[in-house]
């Protein structure tokens, strides 16, 4: 299949860039422990904050480094290149071959994503499991709707990045809205601090937004705040706006060839 | 392949394309401002014919070649490749065609030149065994074994350029665009590309309609000129009739053996610089150089001489000023 074709493509690519990777890592673990001291001192003022013990605010700052990384919250990802394509033209190449554009950069992000759900993400989460108490699953299931949720959260990211990527259409300098957006991101995602520890009112519209399908989510997962029905639920949360998304990126690109093809970009 | 060699394979009648671009006028006003890119444009190219289509920059190439594969559709006129409407059936038409944009390239960036082919392979889904025997000749008749495992980004450009080439062929296409596909390759990838284009038209019968504003490119390939200016198709015909029509000068340069007045007396040539032991002179583009190079060096210690032709803007300047035969010539003229 071609698009299996491409996303293997992906992550072979990001497979090369050695020393990136390594320093990635290296960042990811440093940011690790800054953010898990904080959030003892934190959680030492204020046991239960958010309905965390400290164990599992400890597990959500680790989550958040390993996938910091696949669901490129910061930067634009792969998506920064198709950004680029758009602004000086290339993408009218792109439009003549027959393929969907979506669907290629959606296969060659979970490509990348899923290299660096392994080679960025598995060395944080052992360092911390190795330095800290962490409230990790003992049961393979739970790993497993951990991996599922963190896709869908890879999904969800793209599908945000593309809307913004194809935002650079009509705007003359797009990088100003990936800036807004990536901060949005890192907020919105629970990176920052988590969502269930903000006021009833913000805390809840916050967790409803779809940058919580990003980190909230999946860590809620994995650190056992979420169980039963509540991790379908989590899931179907992901999903939706995965779909909804990915809809909306769909209607703006069929709106962008048009203007391609008559206006000339 | 489908269809006979002869029939017309790309019909282009009264074709324009308008753009309208908003400009600053003042601080705060913008203006729209229409810009005709391509106007009245009229010709057809039959299967396996390797056209020309020459013109300087901003003249209407790109935008013509655009509208041809269907990523730019007309403002008015009518445009058939293969019996469709490029913009109406893009996608049905892209696995009938291969395009090459000299500034643009579809190459995956950071991964190895052969991954991209094996993408090409898929997306247009080539038969196995088509794909391997095309990929074979590409790879033998481009140079291009040493480059399969090195990184698009590593090429240089002329690499990439024969990379891309490849690549627009894998899956057969009836037609090839290529949109200056030697603008700033060194000798010898134009020479590669050159040698290619004239196998690929020669021995598949691909079609081919090459955009450039280097005439030594059509001189060695294309034996119709399709000219181009300000949109507007100012000559469609042989080459040598262009030189002739365009009343060019061809430029010898001669090195005597030491510095000497201006050659003078010379039927149908004249002295235009010199410069110590090197002179230029200017004769009609349409005459031989033989009896000229033979009376100069019967007449002058000769050490050494080229011949300079004429440079496209140059005889298209010419066509212009001149209101010559040729200009707006019917599209078959001269074939
Ligand atoms: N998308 C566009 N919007 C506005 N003007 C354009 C656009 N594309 C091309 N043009 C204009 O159309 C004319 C022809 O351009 P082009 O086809 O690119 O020329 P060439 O390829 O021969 O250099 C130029 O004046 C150029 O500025
Ligand atoms: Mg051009």
């Amino acid at each position: 299949m071609l698009y299996t074709a491409v996303a293997a493509g992906g992550f072979r690519r990001y497979a090369t860039y050695r020393v990136a990777t390594a320093a990635g890592v290296f960042t990811n673990t440093v940011f690790g422990f800054i953010v898990a001291y904080s959030y003892i001192a934190l959680w030492n003022e204020r046991p239960h904050l958010g309905g965390y013990d400290q164990a599992q605010a400890l597990t959500f700052a680790w989550t958040g480094q390993a996938l910091l990384a696949a669901t490129a919250m910061m930067a634009g990802g792969g998506i920064a290149e198709l950004q680029e394509r758009i602004r000086n033209g290339d993408i009218a190449v792109d439009l003549h071959r027959p393929a969907d554009l979506q669907s290629w950069w959606l296969a060659a992000d979970l490509g990348r994503a899923g290299f660096q759900l392994i080679g960025r993400g598995v060395v944080p989460m052992a360092v911390g499991a190795c330095f800290f108490d962490l409230a990790l699953p003992g049961e393979a299931w739970t790993w497993g709707l951990f991996l599922l949720s963190a896709g869908l959260a890879v999904v969800v990211s793209f599908a945000l990045r593309y809307l913004v990527a194809v935002a650079s259409f009509w705007l003359l300098d797009g990088s100003g809205l990936a800036v807004i957006s990536g901060l949005a991101a890192m907020f919105f995602s629970g990176m920052v601090l988590p969502l269930r520890i903000f006021p009833d009112g913000f805390g809840q519209v916050a967790q409803l937004l779809p940058w919580a399908a990003l980190l909230q989510v999946p860590a809620d997962v994995l650190l056992g705040a979420r169980t039963g029905g509540a991790v379908v639920r989590g899931l179907v949360f992901q999903a939706g706006w995965a779909v909804v998304l990915l809809a909306l990126g769909r209607l703006m690109q069929s709106a962008a060839t048009r203007k391609v093809v008559v206006h000339g970009g | 392949m489908s269809g006979a060699v002869g029939e017309a394979l790309i019909e282009v009648a009264d074709v324009e394309k308008v753009f309208s671009v908003r400009r600053k006028a003042g601080r705060l006003r913008r203006v729209r401002q229409e810009v005709r890119a391509v106007e009245g444009l009229t010709f057809t190219v039959p299967r396996g014919e390797m056209v020309g289509y020459i013109g300087p920059n901003g003249a209407g190439k790109s935008t013509t070649i655009k509208m041809l594969t269907g990523i730019l559709t007309p403002s008015g006129g009518r445009l058939r490749v293969a019996g469709l409407d490029p913009s109406r059936e893009r996608t049905r038409l892209a696995r009938r065609i291969g395009v090459v944009f000299g500034q643009r390239t579809t190459l995956w960036w950071d991964l190895p030149l052969k991954d991209s082919y094996e993408l090409v392979r898929r997306m247009y889904r080539v038969p196995d065994a088509a794909y391997r025997a095309n990929r074979e000749r590409c790879v033998e008749l481009l140079d291009l074994g040493p480059l399969l495992d090195v990184p698009v980004r590593q090429l240089s450009l002329g690499q990439r350029m024969r990379g891309d080439i490849a690549a627009a062929l894998l899956h057969d296409p009836e037609v090839l665009y290529l949109d200056e596909p030697t603008i700033g390759l060194d000798v010898i990838s134009k020479a590669k590309v050159r040698e290619f284009l004239r196998e690929v038209n020669t021995e598949r019968g691909t079609t081919v309609l090459l955009t450039t504003h280097d005439l030594t490119d059509i001189e060695q390939l294309c034996r119709r000129v399709m000219v181009i200016d300000h949109g507007r198709l100012v000559y469609d015909g042989r080459l040598d009739g262009l030189r002739a029509a365009g009343e060019g000068e061809r430029t010898l340069v001669v090195d005597l053996e030491r510095e000497l007045p201006p050659i003078d007396g010379l039927p149908g040539a004249r002295t235009v610089k010199v410069a110590g032991p090197r002179q230029w002179l200017a004769f009609p583009a349409g005459q031989s150089a033989a009896p000229l190079v033979a009376a100069v060096a019967a007449r002058y210690p000769l050490v050494d001489l080229s011949i300079r032709e004429p440079d496209i803007e140059d005889v298209i300047a010419r066509l212009y000023a001149g209101g010559v035969p040729g200009v707006a010539a019917p599209p078959a003229a001269g074939r």
